[in-house]
């Protein structure tokens, strides 16, 4: 196997981060972040009754109920025809020819989208929690920041994805036909097949192997990293009695989120190498 | 340096049942201009991906510069090679010196060269301008030029001429007459016969996945055996005359156009018919041989 220059993986990476910068893709996901945040923040508690900013964990909680939805299509957006697309182009032979190997390119373009993702993800909740700074102690400042990079590495596990689904994809049509598909699946249908298989034991049957499959899918893990782990949200929710201790640790929840960025990127190489 | 820059041994390709490349033996010597015809589907740009390691081989060995394609030192080996893929379309947002310094990049080539190549494929003037605004044309012109990045020692040319018009086309084969002197290999392939048979030093004509002939147009021709034409304009009774003259030698055909004659006769009557059309004298007032075109030979390989 041929060792990894990772000045080429910088190349192509810096590509892909700059394209994003400059044709203005960067602000745009931005501006959309900050203003769903700051619409959530001062009016995501109407439903109780009342406006305006009032705790970092309700906002956090309505956040994520945006976030989940949001991110995950926009990863997927991002880099359904990072592989498939330069293939209908031509180009991707043409790089190939270049003293790059299918592994680098990859790694390359994988890293410049996740700059990028990572980017408009920091800067778009950013600006709002610079907003909110002044009302907000140091703790509620660390949970903010924690919801921040949540919400990156559940952008980077669907890129992820993205990038998978763009290497077995045989052309862009299929490719974003399969990511349309994937954000049905993680983010709309898993949960009901979940709330069904429930319902339909009626909890008999392996009850306690239901919260362990909702790590079977990166947007409930980000769900469960988020809402479970705030002592207020989890009152809120109700919550607190039915999960897992062991499932709260953020540091096994970060872990299986690790595993839900390097597993289908790690399935892409070895496919595109194939 | 080798005394071959290009080693084909054995090569085959399967695609599932289908056999695309059945036992391809190919040699090109440093600083050749070597062609690559054949109609689409005869297997030749699945050679050239085999040649350029895009496609893995089945079975045999293609060698670029003593090195094994894919092998473990081909990464070096991709740096002595320049390639410019069939209708290539290059990175739209951005612009051509843009482009050419992101493979510059890649290809570990100091950005400085990159505005002397625009110049030198004509596109200078356009050089801070956007991809998306370029003409066909110019795209191709731009692909030649990323392939040039780095003076290779190896261009791989599949379909260059495409889209450019003939002022280009001429200035296009005006560099590959000069990089030819510097002593750079080029394999291209097309599909205009016309246009590469005076300017390609070899050729090999692909079908059904094999190389059914290797050599010059001029070797080809002669192997092929075809006949040639000879045209002759002259004045009234021209045709008798010239019938009277060439009795008993062996002529395929003869044509009246207009006040020329076409004459189709086997390669090894020329003289004795030049010969004697000699002793017409004025009666003839001009004569031409013409060889058979490559596109002549290419289709008596297609056809025998």
């Amino acid at each position: 196997m041929l060792s990894i220059d990772f000045r080429q993986i910088a190349i192509v990476a810096g590509k892909e981060f700059w394209d994003r910068i400059r044709n203005r893709w960067v602000l745009a996901v931005a501006l959309v972040f900050t203003a769903f945040a700051l619409v959530i923040a001062y009016f995501g508690a109407a439903q109780q009754g009342a406006v305006g900013f009032r705790s970092i964990e309700v906002t956090i909680a309505s956040l994520v109920s945006l976030v989940i939805y949001l991110i995950p299509l926009i990863a997927l957006i991002l880099g359904f025809d990072a592989v498939v697309g330069e293939r209908e182009r031509g180009s991707l032979d043409l790089l190939l020819t270049l003293p790059i190997t299918r592994r680098e390119l990859i790694l390359g373009k994988y890293t410049g989208l996740a700059a990028a993702l990572a980017f408009s993800t920091i800067a778009g909740f950013g600006a709002v929690g610079l907003i909110l700074s002044p009302q907000l102690n140091l703790t509620a400042l660390f949970h903010y920041a924690g919801f921040m990079f949540s919400a990156i590495l559940l952008g980077l596990a669907f890129l992820s994805l993205a990038v998978m689904l763009s290497v077995f994809a045989s052309d862009r049509t299929r490719a974003s036909g399969l990511a349309i598909g994937t954000w049905f699946f993680f983010v709309l249908v898993f949960d009901l097949l979940i709330l069904g298989m429930l319902v339909v034991t009626a909890g008999d049957y392996g009850g306690a192997v239901f919260p362990y499959l909702l790590l079977l899918n990166p947007a409930d893990v980000f769900r469960v990293l988020n809402v479970f782990t705030l002592d207020e949200v989890r009152t809120l929710y109700g919550l607190a009695t039915v999960f897992p201790e062991a499932l709260s640790s953020p540091t096994i929840l970060g872990g299986v989120m690790l595993a839900w960025i390097v597993g289908p990127l790690a399935i892409a190489i070895w496919r595109f190498e194939r | 340096m080798a005394s071959t820059i290009v080693e084909a041994r054995g090569v085959t390709k399967d695609f599932g049942t289908v056999q695309a490349v059945r036992g391809v033996d190919l040699s090109i010597a440093p600083g050749e201009l070597f062609g690559l015809i054949g109609h689409n589907g005869a297997g030749k740009s699945t050679l050239f991906k085999m040649m350029l390691g895009l496609i893995p081989i089945t079975s045999g060995e293609i060698r670029l510069d003593g090195e094994p394609v894919n092998g473990p030192r081909f990464r070096e080996t991709r740096r002595k090679i320049g390639y410019l893929p069939e209708n290539v379309v290059l990175y739209d947002n951005l612009t051509g010196l843009e482009t050419l310094y992101f493979f510059a990049d890649l290809k570990a080539v100091p950005r400085r060269e990159c505005a002397g190549l625009l110049d030198k494929v004509g596109l200078s003037h356009a050089a801070g301008r956007r991809v998306r605004e370029y003409s066909k044309g110019m795209r191709q012109r731009l692909g030649f030029a990323q392939a040039l990045l780095g003076t290779p020692r190896l261009l791989f040319l599949d379909e260059p001429t495409t889209g450019l018009d003939p002022g280009a086309i001429r200035d296009f084969y005006r560099i590959l007459r000069e990089l030819k002197g510097e002593g750079v290999t080029m394999v291209l392939t097309s599909h205009i016969l016309a246009e590469i048979q005076e300017r390609v030093d070899r050729l090999a004509v692909m079908e059904g996945g094999l190389i059914r002939a290797t050599g010059t147009v001029q070797a080809l021709r002669e192997a092929m055996n075809l006949p040639l034409t000879l045209e002759i304009a002259g004045g009234a009774g021209l045709a008798e005359q010239v019938g009277r003259v060439l009795e008993g030698i062996a002529i395929e055909s003869i044509e009246e156009a207009g006040s020329v004659l076409h004459i189709c006769l086997p390669r090894e009557a020329k003289m004795p018919a030049l010969a004697r059309l000699a002793t017409l004298g004025d009666t003839m007032r001009d004569l031409r041989v013409r060889e058979p075109s490559l596109e002549d030979v290419f289709f008596g390989y297609r056809n025998g």
